[in-house]
């Protein structure tokens, strides 16, 4: 579904990303560890278009995303949420989903929100409540179901644990695994290697800009590298 | 300790600033330039004011105290909330609208006047709350785009003899136009830069205004600006040739007031048409996609929303307001020049915004009431007047940051 070849990212002269290529399947949990300074988000954002890869391609759905506008990528049902929740905080709960829908008409809008709040009933209960007044963890869900709004076919996320305590951590990721059964594609970033390779079909083991390792989830948790390495031996 | 050293800077700042500032003068003595110092009674003042801000430093404490024991107005016990609010929302705007109609016959032509000012002033206020309280873009040069609307009047009706009617959207429209093409390459920026360059536009207008002689009539302005009629009816004394005028049509006796009345009428429908038009926008979803990307622009973008575009559309309609105002004035005041487009009346509309309470649309109405009656209440301090303008915004922020009547989202009510 998602396919990068041989992409290469660079903030001016340095060169973040090393020849890349990852392959995302339909219906598949695909997640990335690595340490911090990696390139994992440089990653996510060079799929969006924002930076832009400097060489190699991009393929979503066999078509080339890799010089469309950032505003088009975002519209071909590709949904991304973005590090650090960034939900809108003086909007509403409300505001903050129909925002996700901005490109929708009102009866699917209406139809995404009622999906929406049935994974989150969190949500429903502050669904007029300023989004900068919830917790963290209830704005990680308020950002994951936001971009649920749009309807998408597959949906990028960066560290959606980052910052949240280990039961909400758990609770995240099984909404993550729903999703998946609901028949989003997820391709997932994470810190959190353990969590995240528990429920992963395939990942993917960055360092430096390159990226070193790709197995299945359960493979890449027994292996030892990558035990000593992110998993605390 | 640290409150006396505070204290004594405080005062040595004050000590330095005003004796380069009073306590020194340049005087021309015949054809050499003399030193004089300031006058005892000066220095009485000058040290009286040191002493002052000594002591305020040093009690600064206890001074905050009693600033917090002075009540905040709670306004919103005022207003009824809910489903009431909703039966009566109506009402009370048609019985607002109802008394700004009647209201001019049975006060006097002054105040009529005033209260047109006022309107002006509460459709710039509301158009670059678009700007500033909705998408967050700080526009430091907003009277360009009054100016542009103003001088697309004058310049119409003076060369090719339009009238108001149909100069009021063509104004808008070329105000819009302004703010699209300097928006375009402009919007890249954000905050402080941004309104370093709008601060500039706003000069270029004024100065382009200025010196294009040859158009504009420069430093003399345009006069003899045709007033606006009703249905071809002119509002003089004296018909030029073969209009119809107002008072004989109806066959009633001339009253010069009569004009002012119907000025004030338009302005009331004009600033009736913009808060309609503007409440809709907010409702639209364009509407929410200004404050969200004032909220996250990088949220904004993983959305699909394409900032560039958003942005242009706040400063567009933003400035097509303006322009409106601006056709409205220059039709009211019958002359127009480059002073009135001055940076202090950017000033001005930015204040009414922030006194008001960014985003909310009946904070920034009463702001402009209160900024536009207020200095002429005040006439005899005229001389003062930037002096309390200036008190007036520090103890605002002080006593409420937020504005007079800060914008107002539905909150969780626990049942």
């Amino acid at each position: 579904m998602l396919k990068l070849e041989n992409v290469n990212t660079h903030y001016g002269k340095i060169q973040a990303l090393h020849d890349i290529s990852i392959d995302v399947k339909a219906g598949e949990i695909v997640t990335l560890i690595g340490a911090n300074g990696a390139g994992k988000t440089t990653l996510m954002m060079t799929i969006c278009g924002d930076p832009r890869a400097s060489s190699g391609t991009i393929l979503f759905d066999n078509e080339d995303i890799s010089s469309v506008p950032t505003a088009q990528i975002m519209r071909k049902g590709l949904a991304v949420v973005p590090e650090g929740r960034r939900v809108f905080s003086r909007l509403t709960v409300q505001e903050n989903l129909h925002m996700g829908a901005y490109f929708r008409s009102n009866a699917e809008y209406e139809e995404s929100l009622a999906e929406v709040l049935e994974l989150f009933p969190r949500l429903e209960e502050r669904i007029s409540q300023r989004a900068g007044t919830m917790s963290g963890g209830e704005q990680q869900m308020l950002a994951i179901g936001r971009a649920m709004m749009s309807r998408p076919r597959m949906i990028l996320l960066d560290e959606p644990s980052l910052g949240l305590a280990p039961i909400i951590i758990q609770q995240i990721f099984s909404i993550i695994e729903k999703l998946r059964d609901d028949g989003v594609t997820i391709f997932l970033v994470e810190q959190n290697a353990n969590q995240a390779l528990r429920i992963a079909d395939r990942g993917y083991v960055m360092e430096n800009g390159r990226v070193v390792l790709s197995d299945t989830g359960e493979a890449l948790l027994t292996n030892p590298e990558v035990r000593k390495a992110y998993l605390g031996g | 300790m640290g409150k006396l050293y505070n204290a004594i800077f405080s005062a040595g700042i004050t000590f330095v600033l005003a004796c380069l500032m009073i306590g020194v003068k340049l005087d021309t003595d015949g054809a050499t330039l003399g030193v004089t110092g300031a006058t005892p009674e000066q220095w009485a003042w000058i040290f009286g004011g040191i002493a002052l801000v000594f002591f305020s430093q040093l009690f600064s404490d206890q001074i905050d105290a009693a600033f917090r024991k002075i009540p905040k107005p709670q306004v919103s016990h005022l207003i009824p909330v809910g489903d009431k609010m909703t039966q009566l929302k109506p009402w009370l705007m048609a019985g607002v609208f109802v008394c700004m109609v009647i209201w001019p016959f049975m006060v006097s032509r002054g105040s009529v006047d005033l209260a047109t000012l006022a309107l002006i002033y509460i459709m710039l206020g509301l158009g670059l709350n678009i700007v500033v309280g909705l998408a967050g873009l700080l526009d430091l040069g907003y009277v360009a785009f009054y100016a542009v609307g103003a001088y697309t009047y004058a310049l119409l009706s003076q060369y090719f003899g339009l009238s108001f009617w149909v100069c009021l959207p063509i104004s808008a429209g070329m105000a819009a136009l302004f703010g699209f093409i300097l928006g375009f390459p402009v919007l890249r920026l954000r905050g402080d830069y941004l309104a370093i360059v709008t601060l500039g536009f706003g000069e270029i207008i004024r100065i382009l205004l200025n010196n294009w002689t040859a158009v504009t009539g420069g430093p003399n302005g345009i006069s003899g600006i045709a007033k606006p009629t009703l249905f071809g009816m002119e509002f003089s004394r004296k018909s030029k040739e073969g209009s119809t005028l107002f008072h004989e049509f109806f066959g009633i006796d001339y009253s010069s007031s009569h004009k002012v009345i119907f000025l004030y009428l338009i302005a009331v429908v004009l600033v009736a048409f913009v808060i309609y038009v503007i409440n809709r926008l907010m409702r639209m979803p364009i509407g929410r996609a200004w404050e969200a990307l004032r909220e996250d622009e990088i949220a904004c973008r993983s959305l699909g929303l394409n900032r560039t575009a958003i942005k242009l559309s706040a400063f567009t309609i933003g400035a097509s307001t303006a322009g409106f105002a601006g056709s409205f004035f220059a039709a009211r005041q019958g002359f127009i020049s480059p002073e009135s487009f001055t940076f202090i009346e950017s000033a001005i509309i930015l204040a009414i915004v922030v006194l008001g309470g960014m985003g909310s649309q009946i904070g920034i109405i009463l702001a402009a009431i209160i900024m536009t009656i207020l200095p002429e209440l005040a006439r005899e301090f005229s001389e003062y007047r930037m002096l309390l303008f200036g008190l007036t915004m520090v103890l605002m922020m002080r006593w409420r940051p937020q504005g007079l009547v800060p914008m107002k989202r539905p909150v969780l009510e626990l049942k």
